[in-house]
């Protein structure tokens, strides 16, 4: 890159070709593209050589014909080459090779780049007042020495030609910009688009076919639909919240499992929510034991869970209308109820209760206290 | 819930289904066949105001979700020009800001589309009859949005706060019960029971209550 640079400086001496040539490459070739993490600007420094060269033609051109009107070009066109520059420069590389978006003139591109509405505003009339005043110059310049007129008219040209590239870039600048815009929005509707498609692809359609595999086995069918549903719903409606952080959230996983493994229905009801515990986490596990006995023994298809956070207690409810049972006649043998639920509730200092009589159904209630001030913070951090 | 015979004898109530889904329709006009008068269907806000202004059931089966603005938008059109018409609202979204929207826009009770035939026909009766109808879910969702903050100042306690007896007959409800079972467990009758539930019915549409009014105007799904 360097030596190109050199050779390029050397070629300046035969009437400024090696400045031309350099431009035309700049502008033509493609910056390599330093793939490293955070994409950098064009530096400023860059524009150094750009200034050095523009310099070098003016000191050249001096030496070389000592002759003061065509020095004055020189530097005339030295300024031209430096405002084109600044333009040009300044412009972010990486939005620059913007793609496909962009049309294929790369210096509409990097006018178009929005990178910083005020500084883009900036180099643009800064650029376009040093070309006009370089287009100036060189009218001034080459017209018969002394005429104002000729200055009058350069200025008028300079005008006219500025005021012709707005014209002619105008509508393409809009019609880029509005391009852009929707290419942009019709890119996050397709992100959209095909996340949902992903989604009913993975569980809709995968259900609907293992529905109509099952077509036969209706609880298999109503398992299915059941769980589809309730992961269509989160999907519609929940902030996710971790099951190991939060109350209710445990107790819809509960829920969810037992509704999976024993194709029931639980009609789940939580009001409040609160951190999840050691506590809090044992009477979801007892709950889930309730319910777990409700759909084993009970016989029914619904089985309805109400939960309540409140300032001192947590308290969850499982009911069924089922068979219902005899408790003095069967505590003992049921691990479940004696071990799972009454004991492990008494373990944390909770109670459970259970009333049920045959043919009457069951209900589990289930009551922890808890401290006041770690409901009251859990509440604040809720906000 | 309970109790589905308690007025069929009287005569046989008269009901309109507003669903745009014609299978769900055609499902709800079977079951429903025994214990009620089926009289008119419609798919579209549309077509659902104007026949319902022809045909003036006792109670309008509404859905919630509809392609051209919803159960709201048919509550909207009837609740001036038909106050008689009683609206129990229908949908298998269990979300807060459905249920609450449609309570508030003058529906007098909701149920979720996975009820049972006996439980529809219940509700329906229910509902004609001037009382509300509460899904376990929707009376979560009232214990919810009512709950005591101390950092809300309340503007009306008339109508912002519930009673205790409210608040259990809410509970109840939310666990499971029936009102049969609810007035057991209270030892208060059945009237009473639904007295309390029609009570926290018109607070719901009343209270200006923030929760309320925040799940009332953000609906996230038509």
């Amino acid at each position: 890159m360097l030596v190109v640079r050199i050779a390029l400086v050397v070629l300046l001496g035969f009437n400024g070709l090696g400045l031309l040539l350099y431009a035309a490459f700049w502008a033509v070739l493609p910056q390599q593209v330093v793939t490293s993490d955070p994409p950098q600007r064009r530096d400023l420094a860059m524009l150094l050589p750009f200034g050095a060269i523009g310099l070098g033609v003016v000191l050249l051109q001096a030496l070389v014909f000592d002759d003061s009107v065509a020095g004055t070009a020189g530097w005339l066109i030295a300024v031209v080459a430096v405002g084109a520059g600044i333009i040009w420069h300044q412009s972010d590389p990486t939005k620059r090779r913007l793609g496909g978006a962009l049309p294929q003139q790369p210096w509409l591109a990097a006018v178009v780049a929005e990178s910083d509405r005020r500084f883009f505003l900036f180099r643009f009339i800064g650029g376009g007042v040093l070309v006009a005043t370089g287009i100036i110059g060189v009218v001034a310049v080459y017209a018969p020495a002394g005429s104002f007129t000729a200055v009058v008219n350069g200025v008028i040209f300079a005008l006219v030609g500025l005021l012709g590239v707005g014209v002619v870039a105008a509508p393409l600048l809009w019609r880029m910009f509005n391009q852009l815009r929707t290419e942009r929005e019709g890119r996050i509707r397709e992100q959209e688009r095909a996340e949902l498609a992903a989604m009913i692809h993975d569980q809709v359609l995968h259900t609907l076919a293992l529905i109509q595999r099952n077509s036969a086995d209706i609880k298999e069918v109503q398992r299915l639909a059941r769980g589809q549903e309730r992961s269509l719903r989160n999907w519609l409606y929940k902030p996710t919240a971790s099951p190991t952080e939060r109350f209710a959230a445990a107790l819809e996983q509960a829920a969810a499992e037992v509704e999976d493994t024993y194709a029931i229905t639980v009609e789940t009801v939580v009001v409040g929510d609160t951190e999840c515990d050691e506590r809090v986490g044992a009477l979801v596990a007892a709950a889930r034991e309730a319910l777990v006995n409700a759909a084993r023994h009970a016989g029914v298809q619904t089985v309805s869970l109400y939960a309540e956070v409140e300032e001192d207690e947590l308290s969850v409810f499982v009911r069924d209308r089922g068979a219902g049972f005899e408790l003095s006649g069967v505590e003992d043998s049921r691990h479940g109820v004696r071990g799972s639920i009454v004991g492990r509730m008494r373990r944390h200092g909770g109670k459970a209760e259970i009333r049920s009589a045959p043919g009457d159904g069951t209900e589990v209630r289930l009551i922890m206290s808890v401290a006041r001030e770690s409901v009251a913070a859990a509440k604040e951090a809720a906000r | 819930m309970s109790e589905p015979e308690t007025n069929e004898t009287d005569r046989r109530l008269t009901v309109f289904l507003v669903d745009d889904h014609a299978m769900f329709r055609a499902g709800v006009r079977a079951e429903l066949g025994a214990h009620v008068d089926v009289i008119g269907e419609a798919s579209s806000v549309a077509e659902a105001v104007s026949k319902i202004a022809a045909a003036e059931p006792d109670v309008v089966l509404l859905d919630v979700h509809m392609p051209d603005g919803g159960g709201r938008a048919v509550l909207d059109a009837m609740r001036r020009s038909h106050p008689h018409v009683r609206f129990l609202a229908l949908s298998v979204s269990d979300a807060a800001e459905d249920v609450i929207g449609l309570i508030r826009a003058g529906a007098r009770g909701y149920v979720t589309k996975t009820i049972s035939p006996e439980e529809l026909a219940a509700a329906i009766r229910r509902v004609a009859d001037g009382d509300a109808v509460f899904s376990p879910r929707l009376a979560g969702f009232v214990l919810d949005a009512f709950a005591s903050r101390p950092d809300v100042p309340v503007a009306d306690p008339e109508l912002d706060q519930l009673t205790n007896r409210e608040r259990e007959v809410l509970r109840l409800l939310a666990r499971g019960y029936a009102y049969k079972e609810i007035a057991k467990e209270l030892f208060i009758s059945i009237k009473t029971v639904e007295t309390h539930v029609s009570n926290v019915l018109r607070k719901l549409q009343m209270s200006n209550r923030y929760e309320l009014s925040r799940w009332a105007a953000d609906r996230r799904l038509v």
